[in-house]
């Protein structure tokens, strides 16, 4: 799984790039991958203020919505108008071509609470072993019985 | 079993239930019936009541008595159809799946709108709906719905109990005029930019065929949105479609297209818009698809519309709506098809002109409304009681009185008549009638 | 390669052999120019010169030209593709896919029923009234409450209705209120009403036990709280046992309690909602009392509220005097109409039908029959399966797919797999607490021989997950169509056939 390096995280798994006063937002490779096919992605109108922490948009699975959380706050200059047409640019290619948004940002602040890619993939690391956890003592149960 | 599930007797089953409650659960109703009983009793309630077969009705106002093919009944009795659920597995489901995607086309073709859904449960209910949309789709600076009175009144309760709940909704009601038309000029002067929708109906209840290009024009001007309401569809055989007029939103009651009346229910409203309104729309909606192999097939799709998905920001909590009938009247279209439909259409004309012209040579009555009509119209008597009471001495029950829900037109009568009319029973209602000009 | 274990197979499937596979034509991709499957001879066309021209359409494009034949046909071909209750065992859960008698299509086609008008005046009209009454005192006793409205179509527009209840009588009293709770069990409708009614959605956690308590309930009522709905027994199948003491708080401060009644096929003869401090629910005659299910519909989703709450109740009601009903619709507090006419009056007659054919006893012996069987597949699953709650369920249980998880088969597969074997997969992925949820309600009308091969075929699947995965990733393999690609269909939908679209395969 790939964690690039220039990006900033959010526990929500958004990734964020920031370019002087601007952010590209869009959702991590580990967030596609747990919605599946993306069919539909709802996204602001430019010139919108996001807040920081609440839903800007929304991404849609066959059988799931899941809302996107701004990781910071600002006003929106460009919403990637690929996405409406091509939604599983997502799935392809989400730090690159799937991005969402692009803000100016109102605080710089806002990024402290953001994780770095090696902070993100311990972050990932950690949810997944979670999950591996529960099937190993599965394991351990059906050899016991054995 | 009990073995198996490791207990004594089904009691224990809900031992944790409080005993307070256990003990008052008693039901008591009188025991069961053999079915010979229960048809029985059921034969004599219903032969309480009086039918369209044996006594001569008069009746729309929303619910219409048509012929309904044989075939109609055959298809949906059919236990594939009428005992499977909701189609949640496509796999197993493309018997129903298929005939709701040929049914949103078909409905789509009747009413010249770019999609359809799956159906709802009503015409009155689709009238709701379709104002919810709207309020999805406009900006929150427009929040009045501008409702014409001559549209039918159960459906414009509804709208209003649906509307009340909602905080920033304003509902105004338009007049209609002399010609039994929405007043066009009341309608253009209250348009403004604050206007979300206006909600006519096409048919309209007293049967008038309004003329929906000068209203549009006024939504247009306004940025309103133009919501069409038919409940009798079957119109639409004949009439320019809602789509051709411009319609945003095109709603009605379906149950004239092959369902029977059943005092009112089941029928299904059904429900179409344009394609560039797809994700605000309401309700179910089939898909066209591939399998694995690249097979054709249909699945529900756009769930996250819907409230098993998106719980409290669906568009709908819709969840069983009224599929089999919708199946029965896709039955219905198909036997019909393009010819049929435009005949039985052109027939519900012709009858119910002739009996207006006969009527209204009777002194006692006299039209009402100048509007051109489809198959309804309405009539005004000099003594609407006796005839009312002379009519049912005779079986007869000659149209709708209007008093109820328009106070000034407690002398009126919304008369329909369509091809189940034979020509006999007309002139035994003009007989009826008779020649005296009073009483 | 598909290797079947079980021998459950030889049961004749439910669906036809692969020599109907190829996809039949829609409507629109068959037929000829002029033909119909009705006549009906032209009538002098008086009214054509009358209707203005500018009122005319051509003749509808597309529309079908089918003779009589061909549409049966193409109807018949389609029923094959379907599975029903008739066909199969359809262990959906929270739908209560019980047998669906026969004498209830008799009877709601009788022409005393079928060719009556609802605009016709009510002396003509005393024996659907009767019926109507009827029903509705039936339904009053069965969930002990005190009125009814049977107007609502469906169980989700029973829930609007009562919630509107709820917002009418809290407005008089001068304040509706802003928030509904929601538990994280409920049906989907549940918070979707609350939205359609104005409210906002508070939502509270089931215990680890898999019910709601009395003390998270106590933490968010509040002034600003119009009810709580609860579903009894839950989604999970479990008796909500708090719900006496839940009722008491939120009463205490002012608020309403809404009863979601889709399980009421539990309860009959074990206890009755009206006791449990309930203000109003809803019951879905298609699940509790045998309406077929249709394809989806129609239902009916009758609304039953305490005395406090009658005079908000929709209008018309019907009254008796003298022997004779009346219609009245003068009650100036009523939250007016949800829907046309009388509400789904076909659906009605046949639940009615039902409820007397079985008469109390009958009815009793259905929730008994319901829970033990629910209750011995719960059992007999629990080898291969892991059940999500361990104590004893009411009329459906859980099971979740964590045992598969590590052969990498998860839920959907499995469900896809028992199509293989003839059945209809239990609900999957509901409710939403549960992780691959497997929600399994057979109700009272399978007989153990069924309950066995059921769970034999489950336990196959289970087997196969270990030894063989592929053969149920892979799944359904003898179905007229495979796994639908269903992101395709969301992403570029087609609703509707047009002429310039690709035909058959």
């Amino acid at each position: 799984m790939e964690f690039p390096e220039g990006l900033k995280y959010s526990k929500e798994h958004e990734w964020v790039l920031v370019e002087g006063n601007t952010a590209t937002i869009g959702i991590t490779e580990f967030a596609q991958e747990e919605l599946g096919d993306i069919v539909y992605v709802e996204l602001p109108e430019v010139g919108e203020k996001v807040v920081k922490d609440d839903p800007f948009g929304a991404v849609e699975s066959v059988k799931a919505v899941s809302d996107v959380y701004a990781p910071v706050g600002g006003t929106v200059l460009e919403v990637n108008d690929v996405l409406p047409d091509n939604p599983e640019t997502i799935n392809d290619d989400p730090y690159g071509d799937g991005w969402m948004i692009r803000v100016e940002m109102t605080d710089e602040e806002d990024l402290k609470d953001l994780m770095t890619a090696e902070e993100y993939a311990e972050y990932v690391e950690q949810q997944k072993e979670d999950e591996d956890e529960e099937e190993e003592e599965d394991e351990a149960e059906d050899e016991e019985e054995k | 079993m009990l073995r198996t599930i490791g207990i004594g007797s089904i009691e224990e089953l809900y031992q944790h239930i409080p005993e307070t409650l256990r003990n008052r659960a008693k039901i008591e109703l009188p025991g069961g019936l053999t079915e010979l009983a229960v048809r029985r009793r059921l034969a004599a309630l219903a032969s309480n009541n009086a039918t369209a077969t044996d006594w001569s009705f008069f009746l729309g106002g929303g619910i219409y008595h048509h012929f309904i093919p044989s075939a109609v009944d055959t298809v949906i009795s059919r236990s594939e159809f009428a005992t499977s659920y909701t189609p949640y597995q496509p796999e197993v489901s493309q018997g129903t799946l298929q005939a709701l995607f040929e049914y949103q086309t078909l409905i789509c073709q009747l009413t010249g709108m770019e999609i359809s859904n799956a159906g709802v449960y009503d015409g009155a209910s689709a009238a709701a709906e379709a104002v919810l949309m709207s309020r999805r789709i406009q900006p929150m600076s427009r929040r009045r719905v501008l409702m014409s009175r001559a549209l039918h009144p159960h459906y414009r309760a509804v709208i209003t109990t649906y509307l009340r709940n909602l905080d920033d909704m304003q509902l105004d009601e338009i007049p209609f005029d002399a010609s039994g038309a929405t007043d066009v000029t009341e309608l253009t002067r209250k348009l403004d930019h604050q206007s979300m929708c206006v909600i006519v109906g096409y048919p309209n209840f007293f049967g008038i065929i309004e003329n929906l290009a000068p209203i549009q024009t006024a939504c247009a001007g306004k940025g309103a949105q133009l919501v069409i309401v038919t409940p009798e569809p079957l119109a639409l055989g004949l009439l320019k479609p809602p789509g051709a007029w411009g319609a945003d939103i095109a709603v009605g009651e379906g149950q004239s297209l092959g369902v029977p009346m059943t005092l009112g229910g089941p029928g299904f409203g059904f429900f179409a818009s344009q394609k560039k309104f797809v994700r605000s729309l309401p309700g179910r909606l089939v898909g066209e698809t591939v399998d694995t192999e690249g097979r054709r097939g249909f699945v529900l799709t756009l769930a996250t519309r819907e409230q098993h998905i998106r719980r409290e920001k669906a568009t709908s909590n819709i969840c069983t709506s009224q599929t089999l009938c919708t199946l029965a009247s896709t039955v219905f279209m198909s036997l019909l098809g393009k010819s049929g439909i435009r005949r039985l259409a052109e027939v519900n004309v012709s009858r119910a002109h002739d009996a207006r012209d006969r009527l209204v040579s009777r002194p006692q009555l006299e039209a009402c409304f100048s509007g051109a009509f489809f198959n309804e119209f309405v009539l005004r008597a000099r003594n609407l009681e006796s005839l009312l009471q002379r009519c049912a001495a005779a079986r007869i029950v000659p149209g709708v009185p209007l008093g109820q829900w328009y106070p000034e037109l407690d002398d009126c009568l919304l008369i329909c008549v369509t091809e189940m009319n034979e020509r006999e029973e007309i002139e035994r209602l003009v007989g009826v009638i008779g020649d005296q000009t009073s009483v | 390669m598909r290797e079947r274990r079980s021998n459950v197979l030889s049961e004749s499937s439910a669906i036809k052999p692969q020599s109907e596979a190829s996809a039949p034509r829609l409507l629109f991709e068959s037929g000829s120019p002029g033909r119909s499957g009705f006549y009906w001879p032209a009538e002098r066309e008086k009214g054509q010169t009358t209707i203005p021209g500018e009122f005319l359409r051509e003749d509808i494009p597309g529309f079908p030209e089918l003779g009589e034949l061909e549409v049966l046909r193409h109807f018949t071909r389609l029923s094959h593709r379907n599975f029903a209750i008739e066909s199969q065992f359809y262990p959906l859960g929270s739908c209560t896919m019980k047998y669906n008698p026969k004498v209830n299509e008799v009877v709601a086609r009788l022409p005393g029923f079928a060719q009556i008008h609802p605009l016709a005046p009510i002396e003509i009209l005393q024996g659907a009234m009767e019926l109507l009454y009827d029903l509705e005192r039936i339904l009053i006793e069965i969930s002990g409450m005190d009125c009814i409205s049977l107007q609502p179509s469906a169980g989700a527009q029973g829930e609007l209705t009562g919630l509107m209840l709820i917002r009418a009588c809290l407005t008089e009293k001068g304040n509706p209120r802003k928030k509904i709770i929601v538990p994280d069990t409920a049906h989907g409708t549940n918070p979707a009403s609350s939205t359609l009614c104005g409210y906002d959605v508070v939502q509270i956690s089931s215990t680890a036990r898999g019910v709601i308590d009395t003390a998270t309930v106590a933490k968010v009522m509040a002034e600003d709280v119009a009810a709580i709905m609860i579903t009894n027994p839950n989604t999970l199948g479990l008796f909500e046992r708090d719900i006496e003491a839940i009722a008491a708080v939120v009463h205490q401060k002012g608020g309403l309690v809404y009863l979601d009644g889709a399980n009421l096929n539990a309860l009959m003869g074990v206890a009755k909602p009206g006791h449990m401090g309930v203000d109003v629910l809803h019951m879905n005659l298609h699940k509790t009392f045998s309406t077929p299910h249709g394809g989806g519909g129609p239902g009916a989703g009758p609304v039953a509220v305490k005395e406090g709450l009658s005079e908000y109740l929709p209008v018309p009601r019907i009254v008796k005097q003298n022997d004779k009903f009346e219609l009245l619709e003068n009650y100036p507090k009523s939250i007016g109409r949800v829907r046309s006419f009388f509400g789904n009056f076909g659906i009605l007659v046949r639940a009615y039908t039902y409820i007397i054919s079985l008469g109390r006893e009958g009815l009793e012996e259905s929730s008994r029959m319901a829970l033990l069987n629910a209750n011995y597949i719960r059992k007999k699953l629990e080898k291969g399966y892991q059940i999500a709650y361990g104590e004893p369920c009411m009329h459906e249980c859980i099971f979740t797919d964590r045992l598969q998880h590590k052969y990498g088969v998860n839920t959907l597969d499995i469900a896809k797999r028992l199509l293989d074997y003839g059945f209809h997969p239990p609900t999957i992925y509901f409710p939403l607490v549960v992780s691959g949820a497997l929600m399994i309600e057979p109700t009272e009308t399978e007989t153990p021989e069924m309950l066995d091969a059921f769970v034999e075929a489950m336990l196959a699947i289970a087997q196969e997950a270990k030894e063989n995965p592929d053969v149920v990733k892979n799944a359904p393999h003898s179905t007229p169509v495979k796994r639908l690609d269903e992101a395709r269909a969301a992403r570029k939908p087609i609703l509707r056939w047009d002429p310039g679209q690709g035909g058959a395969e």
